[in-house]
């Protein structure tokens, strides 16, 4: 068993010859296994001064690979800081091939490996301006083509892949039915609770239903029905497109003559903007149910009376306001979507990226254009 | 022959649900060699691969690697038998998102107590060894197929392991970059003593480099013949085993359709 303990290890001494000259004897094995333990015993033995020349014995080695070679290596940048020299001896043949094929001799200096060098301010504004530049022209090219993607659809309805479209509805609009519907039944529910609170002091109970139904169906609704849209369906366009891209699957649509924007973007873009509003009615009822709820239970209202007051507040211009946003919403999501997965280019990290992108500008460009939609419905509404 | 055995199959049976694809196979892989495991395409050598390293566990019999069993035991106790094993996979699977230094590193910064100055120089030799040096701080997207290859081979090499497999290593390369790898191959297994086993199915690789292969064909969903290389291409008798070493088209093939029965 001692034995085949000492063939795994490694071990060192030093001597000191006749003329002063100091030699280290390494024997066993240099691999793996034993280079860091060695490395920092010798650096312990070795303690300066150190002598101006030392030779390293390699006659008893029996096995040395590359974590061996370190070995060598930190010993000798060890000496050449003190400007000291080392001398190898006594390497046989399988040593001496191992040491040439690591080129061993032009390891003196430091490695500096991983240590990007990071450019300066100026090379890095640089850089990114050109590369928003260029991005710039990547969206106006894809926005182009997108909306003469979507021209050629109009003039050719028989050229839509229908088959594609009904799939991606399935996917953007019935599977996100039960979220979209859970999701606004709480908050009208939580928004009539909160507004209940005010309202019960001024005996107003009934202005509860006023309150629910027309934030729900002319904001709030459009606004959570695009948020959960752009987390469920953009987030997948680019995830789907940008692993299509890096695969080369979208280089492949363009070589069998299909048009990729037309292919990929076109039936997802309008899958969205005809089932997002109807998500978006789904959102309004739903909400309007669980402000009925707490008006029943709470307020001591009749639904009958709910209903009433609710229809009376609603005009049918709130609706189709509504669908009219929540349109321009799902055809900025899908676009989005697509686009940043169309930009993906690499591997596997720039999709999680373009996906996060996709998310994230989508909800900014929702609210923005919502923004932008009630500065118009002020001055001309 | 005298030689220590470093893998060890026993009665090897995979199956995905019903279909049996590897039916009680066996086999030895002796050190310091260089073993090839050939077959047709849906012949079973991925599968073999995947149970091989323990990807996917055996529906039944055993799997010795340098000793230890891998059939039967937990996940730690793989984890520890893998770290004897590196794998070039036939992508190179490097990540994307970290340099050549940076994903020949990953291994040797996680299982060593070296220091980063210690670890630098490291990938830098493990760099040379495979003709890299100079392409340390580009991104895998940046160089070639063979390049990412040889990038590959260092990564599967970070820690020394005593066996290193190959997954398809010529796939996609061209001729002069795959016998540059084949070189390579037998160079490192030279050098270093590693046992090698190439999963292939390309011709002049094996005739290069392999001293010993198992030939498997989906027919009897096990091993048809087993030898050197070009012993089996004069000598086999087995017509599956001349077909592939002929290059021949087999007897469902498109071509000879009418000749069927």
């Amino acid at each position: 068993m001692r034995n085949a303990k000492d063939l795994q290890s490694c071990r060192y001494e030093v001597s000191n010859g006749d003329d002063g000259a100091k030699t280290l004897h390494i024997q066993g094995r240099m691999d793996a296994a034993t280079a860091a333990e060695t490395i920092a015993g010798i650096k312990s033995i070795l303690k300066p001064p150190l002598p101006a020349a030392l030779t390293v014995d390699l006659e008893k080695v029996t096995y040395l690979d590359d974590f061996g070679a370190l070995v060598l290596v930190e010993l000798n940048n060890l000496m050449a800081r003190q400007k000291s020299r080392l001398y190898l001896k006594g390497a046989d043949q399988r040593v001496k091939e191992i040491l040439t094929i690591l080129k061993y001799d032009t390891l003196g200096e430091p490695a500096e490996l991983s240590h990007k060098p990071s450019p300066n301010l100026f090379v890095r504004l640089g850089e990114a301006v050109f590369g928003q530049v260029a991005d710039l022209d990547f969206i106006f090219s894809f926005v182009g083509s997108v909306c003469l993607s979507l021209i050629h659809a109009c003039l050719h309805p028989r050229s839509l892949r229908l088959d594609d479209i009904l799939s991606s509805m399935k996917k953007v609009g019935v599977d996100a039915l039960p979220i979209v519907g859970l999701i606004s039944f709480l908050l009208g529910l939580i928004m009539a609770f909160m507004s209940s609170v005010q309202l019960q002091q001024f005996g107003a109970n009934i202005y509860v239903a006023s309150l629910v139904s027309l934030s729900m169906v002319r904001e709030l609704g459009p606004i959570m029905t695009a948020i959960i849209v752009a987390g469920r369906s953009g987030s997948a366009f680019a995830a789907e497109i940008g692993t299509m891209k890096i695969s080369d699957e979208v280089d492949a649509l363009f070589t069998m003559g299909f048009d990729p924007t037309r292919f990929l973007a076109v039936p997802k873009i309008l899958a969205s903007v005809i089932t997002v509003p109807i998500l978006t009615l789904f959102s309004d009822l739903f909400a309007i149910m669980g402000g009925l709820v707490v008006g029943v239970l709470m307020l001591d209202l009749t639904a009958n009376a709910y209903m009433a007051q609710t229809l009376r507040t609603l005009t049918l211009f709130d609706v189709f306001w509504g669908f009219l946003k929540t349109a321009v919403f799902a055809l900025l999501i899908a676009g989005i979507g697509c686009l940043r997965g169309f930009q993906v280019r690499g591997g596997a990290a720039e999709v999680g990226q373009a996906t996060t992108s996709a998310v994230v500008s989508s909800i900014f460009l929702i609210i923005l254009a919502d923004a932008v939609f009630a500065v118009i419905l002020r001055y001309w509404g | 022959m005298d030689r220590k055995t470093v893998i060890q199959v026993k009665n090897l049976v995979a199956r995905y649900g019903d279909d049996i694809i590897l039916d009680r196979i066996s086999f030895d892989v002796f050190e310091g060699e260089i073993f090839a495991v050939l077959g047709g395409s849906g012949s079973g050598k991925s599968t073999l691969l995947k149970n091989l390293l323990g990807l996917h566990r055996p529906a039944s019999g055993k799997i010795f690697i340098d000793g230890d069993d891998i059939s039967e035991c937990d996940e730690d106790a793989l984890q520890q038998i893998l770290r004897k094993v590196g794998v070039l996979y036939q992508s190179a699977a490097l990540f994307g998102s970290m340099t050549v230094a940076e994903n020949v590193a990953l291994p040797i910064l996680e299982y060593t107590d070296l220091s980063r100055e210690s670890v630098d120089h490291l990938v830098k030799m493990k760099l040379n060894l495979v003709n890299l040096d100079g392409y340390q701080n580009h991104l895998p997207s940046e160089i070639s197929g063979g390049m990412k290859k040889r990038a590959g081979l260092a990564r599967a090499m970070a820690l020394n392991p005593k066996i290193l497999f190959f997954d398809e290593p010529s796939a996609g390369l061209d001729p002069v970059t795959s016998a540059e790898l084949d070189k390579l191959i037998i160079h490192l297994n030279q050098s270093l003593g590693t046992t090698m086993i190439l999963i292939t199915h390309e011709l002049e690789s094996i005739f290069a480099v392999a001293s010993r292969v198992i030939m498997l064909h989906k027919s009897t969903r096990g091993i048809i013949a087993d030898g050197d290389p070009k012993y089996l291409r004069d000598q086999s008798r087995n017509p599956f085993v001349k077909q592939f070493f002929n290059r021949l088209p087999g007897e469902n093939s498109l071509l000879n359709g009418k000749d069927g029965p």
